[in-house]
């Protein structure tokens, strides 16, 4: 097959998400890596990790797209697309019956309203600051020495949630810890921290307005408790798949799709 | 001799001072607050008796302030944040105003009369953009401890802008700076002028008037205090060097002796 492949590269303030689609717009190839410091090196990176995941050449995809906070850091990409667009496109892909996604990152989280097909009616984010989170549940699991995997498990087994009135990541911290002073225990505390950033998200959301089936995407669909405290928050069951964390790289290789045969902006990547 | 103490227990340091009735400082100590707050105050205190060279039994009444104030339990009294700033910056410089206090979690600026009243009041304790951690953040990011501040940003030439909205986006504005090229006493620099653009936006809603006087442990860098005059003009005060973060504690103590005199005056018993 010549360049009939395309691929989308979803460059996270915290971890940069690659995918690869055939013509039929099944994924073919996905990677997932940290982003690090150099944005432009991950970027290239995680493309190449999911071009040898699928067992494609670079020369087999006939477009690129960049997506995410560092999409114009994807130099071999041949155009960019918001990340809003992307996730709202993969949601609609997957879950062809969404109308509202929520995203939560590393540092952000946003609510998108979608109408049949995926285009973007609203959406609302936090700009001014990195309250409610991927970052907040990594401060919080910082300050209690849990990995990012056990965060789910660990609030899962809570009971009565604490009650966590810090807005602000780097404050969360020491509130994690005083409550661990005042005798809490740890999954009770976790419990908490899931259902204030789960709140704030949910504020989110009714500001664009709230319309079912909702679709939950980003790296923060991996913890099983921050799905069920959403859940039971929006008394619904949110869609969340194995390719929930790619959803952005999923659209923007959708997109691209579309370009496949279409003037290319930038050379190609060299193939090692 | 009659000997009062005081103590500041803070979100992130707990200062502790002793007094004589002459209005000499006989002895400071300070550690990290932690979360055993207790211990933190008994040792604080310990290093301000070691210094004055007295024993536990020489202080005559003790004061406790900032936000563990309560939870001190070999307190005789204790006294709000603002109430113990306005008297411990008056101990310095009677003609005091306005004060502004940046702690390790929170901004305050307060406007006193010339009795020491508390006439306005402003605070930010839901947002490290505007505190001590801020500052402390951006110097992790950059592989530098807090101490290092000072001394780092004598060398800047020039401030790079820093937008000061989140501490943790601070992060990727760093990356960004390092990644460009831009020295670590620039971005250090440009991190300090965000800090004092919040701070004097603080200091303007309580209709602040001169005298300033400015307190908390980031006065200690020269740079500071210089922006900070670039904004107010004449008549900034600053509490010398070690003293600069003690105020509270300082003003605890001076509370302290006060109350002694008023309760001897009073004819009650001392207390134990």
């Amino acid at each position: 097959m010549e360049s009939g492949y395309a691929g989308g590269v979803d460059v996270g303030s915290t971890q940069t998400k690659a995918v690869v689609v055939d013509p039929d717009a099944t994924i073919v190839g996905q990677s997932l890596i940290d982003t690090g410091a150099n944005v432009v090196t991950a970027a290239e990176r995680a493309f190449e990790l999911a071009l040898e995941q699928g067992g494609i050449r670079a020369s087999d995809v006939g477009y690129v797209i960049g997506t995410g906070y560092g999409r114009y850091k994807v130099e071999f990409g041949d155009d960019q697309v918001t990340e809003i667009v992307c996730h709202a496109r993969g949601a609609a892909h997957m879950f062809p019956e969404t109308r509202t996604v929520l995203d939560m990152g590393g540092q952000d989280t946003k609510a998108i309203r979608v109408q049949s097909g995926g285009d973007v009616l609203d959406f609302c984010m936090n700009d001014k600051c990195a309250a409610g989170t991927g970052r907040f549940l990594q401060s919080a699991a910082a300050a209690l020495d849990l990995g990012l995997s056990d965060l789910g498990p660990t609030a899962l087994r809570g009971e009565k949630p604490v009650d966590i009135s810090t807005t602000c990541t780097v404050f969360a911290e020491s509130e994690v810890l005083s409550w661990l002073a005042r005798g809490k225990k740890i999954e009770d505390i976790m419990l908490g921290v899931h259902r204030s950033i789960g709140s704030r998200s949910f504020g989110l959301l009714r500001r664009v307005g709230i319309e079912e089936e909702i679709t939950f995407t980003g790296g923060v669909t991996k913890n099983a408790a921050m799905v069920a405290v959403m859940n039971e928050l929006l008394d619904a069951t949110l869609n969340v798949s194995e390719e929930s964390h790619y959803m952005g790289a999923i659209g923007a290789a959708l997109f691209a799709l579309e370009r496949v045969g279409q003037p290319r902006a930038a050379k190609e990547m060299e193939t090692a | 001799m009659r000997y009062t103490a005081g103590i500041d227990v803070g979100s992130t340091y707990t200062k502790a001072a002793i007094i004589a009735d002459d209005g000499e400082i006989v002895g400071t100590g300070m550690r990290s607050t932690g979360f055993r707050l207790e211990v933190a105050a008994n040792e604080a205190l310990d290093q301000a008796l070691a210094k004055g060279q007295l024993a536990r039994e020489a202080v005559d009444y003790l004061a406790t302030t900032g936000y563990g104030r309560t939870m001190i339990s070999f307190r005789d009294v204790q006294a709000t944040d603002l109430t113990a700033q306005s008297w411990g910056t008056r101990f310095f410089f009677p003609g005091t105003r306005t004060v502004l206090d940046v702690g390790g979690q929170t901004m305050k600026a307060m406007r006193i009369d010339e009795a020491g009243k508390v006439r306005s009041f402003r605070l930010n304790d839901k947002c490290a953009a505007g505190t001590g951690a801020f500052l402390e953040k951006t110097a992790r990011y950059l592989g530098h401890r807090i101490e290092e501040i000072g001394p780092m940003v004598e060398h800047s030439a020039e401030a790079v802008p820093i937008s000061g909205v989140c501490a943790v986006f601070a992060e990727s504005e760093v990356i960004n700076h390092v990644s460009q090229g831009c020295s670590p006493a620039d971005i250090m620099h440009g991190a300090m002028r965000s800090l004092i653009e919040r701070s004097v936006r603080l200091m303007k809603r309580v209709r602040m008037e001169p005298e300033f006087t400015l307190v908390g442990g980031i006065m200690r860098f020269p740079t500071m205090v210089s922006v900070m005059r670039e904004h107010l003009g004449d008549g900034v005060n600053v509490p010398p060097e070690p003293l600069v973060q003690f105020t509270g504690a300082i003003g605890a103590a001076v509370l302290a002796a006060r109350r002694l005199e008023k309760l001897q005056a009073e004819g009650s018993a001392s207390p134990a």
